[in-house]
């Protein structure tokens, strides 16, 4: 419980991409999947930001911070397009019954 | 103890508790909404640390877009009258053995790193600074970023239409 610095956010930001890992790996559902990389960006967006305050950057951690969040909106928007694709074709999202390329 | 420390171990109790919440729970909506907990989270963080426009890009972005969307992806594709909406999951024990693992390893180099610190002076309002860098040394970027959303856009809505 020492004073708070750049050490407390790097471990949480850390702690957070473990988690986004482990929900990568678990989850059967696609959109779970999603959920998990959503959380893997945020724990990087933490580094950035943290960085910015206390390493000798300038603003560009932030900058950086705002085009990961840009990168994620599009990543979200075309990853649930696939799924709503595989759902139609499929019938299910879970991603360990997905194993064929074609119908 | 300052107000900043209590305030900062709020933040980050909210955020890690309902980060594992979102991994955990077999409820795939309840996992949705424990997200949000989880970005709410986050942008306090962004607060405590002097980045007021990329909290508020990030309420408005991840909260009021990508969250949506996502809810949107549950609901488009689990039955809700069924009982379809719980989410199996896969390998959890090895899983969390070595994810553990990973996050101790990150954390003893992080806490083992000597990171060169220097408390470096945030204006109060970084947004004409962040602007400035955007409309100067990262124009092409910024051009670059407005092509990828319009070209996601037309691709996600090609995708989805089929």
């Amino acid at each position: 419980m020492a004073q708070v610095g750049l050490n407390h956010f790097l471990f949480v930001s850390a702690i957070l991409f473990s988690l986004g890992i482990l929900g990568i790996v678990t989850r059967k559902n696609a959109v779970m999947v999603l959920m998990g990389i959503e959380l893997i960006l945020n724990a990087a967006n933490i580094n950035f930001v943290a960085f910015t305050k206390y390493g000798n950057f300038g603003l560009q951690g932030q900058l950086i911070a705002l085009f990961v969040i840009v990168l994620a909106a599009a990543e979200a928007a075309v990853a649930l397009a696939i799924v709503l694709n595989i759902y139609k074709t499929f019938s299910t999202v879970n991603v360990d019954e997905i194993d064929t390329l074609k119908e | 103890m300052s107000i900043y420390d209590l305030i900062f171990y709020l933040f980050a109790a909210v955020t890690i508790i309902s980060a594992y919440f979102v991994v955990t729970v077999r409820n795939i909506v309840r996992s949705a909404f424990f997200l949000l907990f989880t970005f709410f989270g986050v942008t306090g963080l962004y607060v405590l640390l002097g980045a007021d426009f990329v909290a508020i890009v990030q309420l408005i972005v991840y909260i009021g877009g990508i969250l949506i969307l996502l809810l949107f992806g549950v609901m488009l594709t689990s039955k809700i009258t069924s009982v379809q909406i719980k989410t199996g999951t896969w390998q959890v024990v090895p899983a969390a053995i070595g994810v553990g693992l990973f996050a101790g390893i990150l954390a003893f180099t992080l806490f083992h790193t000597n990171w060169k610190t220097g408390e470096n002076q945030i204006p109060d309002f970084t947004l004409a600074g962040l602007g400035t860098m955007l409309m100067q040394e990262y124009i092409i970027v910024f051009e670059l970023l407005g092509m990828i959303l319009l070209i996601a856009l037309i691709g996600a809505a090609t995708l989805a239409r089929k």
